[in-house]
């Protein structure tokens, strides 16, 4: 289902947590929230599930204002950060609990629901492990029955709570690829939230980019990734070099030196060009490069990383090599950003 | 400090000490220290208890608990811990919900509030109810005209025994629901279940070890309430003594035997909570340990 959120305001105790958030959720999608913490990205989730009301602004669920409905009327599915399973009842009393506790009119019969939540263990490949209790199930089994549990209501917008939040990380990378199964076999319309950049960009159709209770751009994971259009999200997203500049007739100036990069159409003046470690090329040059020592080179899997001491502007670039590429301390380095972005203060 | 050495000196087959260890003379000295205390407080005026009431074999004892008197008082000691306890058990559930899992203003009075009973000594537990109900006060006229008696009868020591047990259920359950935090709550909402549907499949089965135990605790004292029962009782043989008030009454009658057979059950109640407790506490630990923590 399509979830509209129209210029939300949330306030904690006179503190905005929220501040005018629009966001358009389409029927089927899997979309990330994606922000550091108290960026109000859980706030926004659990706005949409109705655990917490809004201080302004509407939540439709299609074309029907859900903001007056109640977390119950809303019929949606949560998965808790630490999955809240009840630790009393069996991982199948579990799955089964929203279907037995409708009333007699709306409640399937016992063999239904019994039916209905051995098909959806399997699906969350759990079966054989519906007897037991979720103490006896490790933290990834566990994430799986609170997803099963949540998509047994047949929802219409299942919400995730930093779903991988509390999973080690070879598991994590596993249940993401699942998690993408699963959505596309079932086609749930789904919002997750994450802080792991790389979950949100791997895993969901869109990504939305919140910071201090705003929302700072929505994107495909390409489009955030390649064209930032804050200095926040440039910073949040990926690695990424700053450095004070001035524009000074298309061309960029760092000092009295010539960078080598055209910025045709750019104001004259000051500005913070960034750029991203893997995106420049190397020079042999003296003119028109960005020139610096050599300070550290760290070895990083594929890649060498090599900080460098840029004199001129006073501040250190981190930029990322071929391994085979040796470089000493102190040794000169030159090299120019091959795709970049001005910011303005 | 000279004791900190990781090192002993009372042999070679003593290897390195771990840090937080005491030199053996200590340790034992500590714990012949701990025992011979329990020995003289408890031990011995417990075995005391039941060799008085045994003094004269076993006949005498139960002939002194067949006495009219004597059986009226356990009789409405049963009664009031019947009606005591079931309120406060509700009570409590209800005080610690509220304040474990919503926020509210004046939440921080109303736990303080939850701890006055225990604050206050039981004997102004006791005046509070005579100065709200006896015939001097505002109630009193009112009652007495429509001939409704609270004081020095068993609605007063209902009354009594219910202020002075009300904490024990909800002290136990508010920071074990606070641990266990709103999400399981939140989780059963969102499936659907209505609050009370919440409550009674998901919060309750949470919480009952931690329950039963704080019941149990209540029920003790419940039965085993003096100083505010005392005050409210008005002493009336047969009628609105319990089995403590009952224990004074034959000790200061020179009745030992009697004294000390009611003072038996008494104790025996004692005993038997403690291996309740116990048992409670070895088999459900990791559930009640929160609560144990204030």
């Amino acid at each position: 289902m399509e979830v509209r959120v129209q210029n939300i305001r949330k306030e904690f105790s006179r503190f905005p947590a929220l501040n005018d958030v629009s966001l358009d959720i389409r029927s089927g999608e899997l979309i990330a929230l994606l922000g550091p913490s108290g960026s109000g990205k859980t706030t926004l989730l659990r706005l949409i599930a109705g655990l917490e009301s809004p201080t302004e602004g509407t939540v439709y669920f299609g074309n029907e204002d859900a903001s007056r409905k109640t977390v119950q009327q809303r019929n949606i599915g949560f998965v808790f950060q630490h999955y809240a399973l009840f630790r009393h009842m069996t991982v199948l009393d579990n799955v089964s609990f929203g279907l037995t506790i409708r009333p007699a009119g709306r409640r399937p019969s016992k063999d239904e629901i019994r039916k209905r939540a051995l098909e959806l263990l399997d699906l969350v490949q759990l079966s054989g492990l519906e007897k037991r209790y979720p103490a006896q199930l490790s933290g990834g089994q566990r994430q799986r029955v609170a997803l099963a549990r949540a998509m047994a209501v047949e929802p219409n917008v299942l919400l995730l709570d930093e779903p991988f939040g509390a999973l080690d990380a070879q598991v994590r990378k596993e249940l993401r690829r699942w998690l993408r199964e699963i959505h596309d076999r079932t086609g749930h319309t789904t919002v997750f939230v994450t802080h792991d950049q790389d979950e949100a960009l791997e895993l969901a159709d869109r990504v939305v980019v919140m910071s201090k209770g705003k929302i700072e751009q929505i994107g495909t994971p390409d489009e955030i990734y390649d064209t930032p259009n804050s200095p926040f999200v440039f910073g949040f997203i990926g690695e990424s070099n700053i450095l004070r500049v001035r524009v000074e007739n298309g061309q960029l100036w760092i000092k009295e030196h010539s960078i080598g990069v055209s910025a045709l159409g750019e104001a004259d003046g000051p500005a913070q060009l960034y750029f991203r470690p893997h995106d420049i090329e190397l020079l042999d040059g003296n003119g028109g490069c960005i020139a610096g020592l050599v300070a550290m080179t760290r070895r990083v899997a594929g890649t060498r990383h090599v900080e460098l001491d840029i004199g001129a502007a006073n501040s250190k670039v981190e930029i990322e090599l071929p391994p085979e590429k040796v470089t000493s301390d102190h040794s000169r380095i030159a090299f120019r950003p091959t795709r970049w972005k001005l910011f303005r203060d | 400090m000279a004791h900190d050495a990781t090192t002993t000196g009372t042999g070679n087959t003593e290897l390195v000490r771990v840090a937080t260890s005491e030199s053996r003379f200590a340790r034992y000295g500590l714990i012949g220290i701990a025992l011979c205390f329990v020995a003289l407080f408890l031990v011995l005026p417990l075995a005391a208890v039941f060799t008085e009431a045994m003094r004269n074999g076993p006949g005498e004892f139960f002939t002194v608990l067949s006495d009219p008197e004597t059986f009226a008082a356990i009789e409405l000691t049963l009664l009031v811990a019947v009606i005591a306890v079931p309120l406060n058990l509700v009570f409590g559930v209800a005080a610690a919900w509220a304040i474990a899992k919503f926020e509210f203003k004046g939440k921080a009075f109303l736990t303080t509030l939850i701890d006055l009973p225990f604050s206050v000594s039981p004997v102004i537990s006791g005046l509070v109810f005579v100065l709200l109900f006896g015939s001097h006060s505002l109630l009193g006229p009112w009652l007495q005209s429509h001939g409704i008696q609270i004081l020095f009868a068993v609605p007063g020591i209902v009354l009594a025994t219910v202020f002075v047990t009300f904490p024990f259920v909800a002290r136990e359950l508010i920071p074990l629901m606070q641990e266990q935090g709103t999400s399981d709550e939140e989780a059963a909402l969102s499936l659907g279940a209505s609050g009370w549907q919440t409550f009674w499949y998901v919060t309750l089965p949470n919480i009952k070890w931690g329950l039963l135990y704080g019941v149990l605790l209540c029920n003790a004292r419940a039965m085993g309430e003096f100083g505010a029962v005392s005050v409210v009782s008005g002493h009336i043989r047969g009628l609105t003594n319990t089995m403590p008030l009952q224990v004074e009454i034959l000790y200061n009658e020179y009745n030992f035997v009697a004294a000390f057979a009611v003072a038996t059950l008494l104790a025996l109640l004692a005993l038997l909570t403690l291996v309740l407790k116990s048992l409670l506490e070895m088999k459900y630990s990791a559930q009640i340990a929160a609560s144990r923590r204030h």
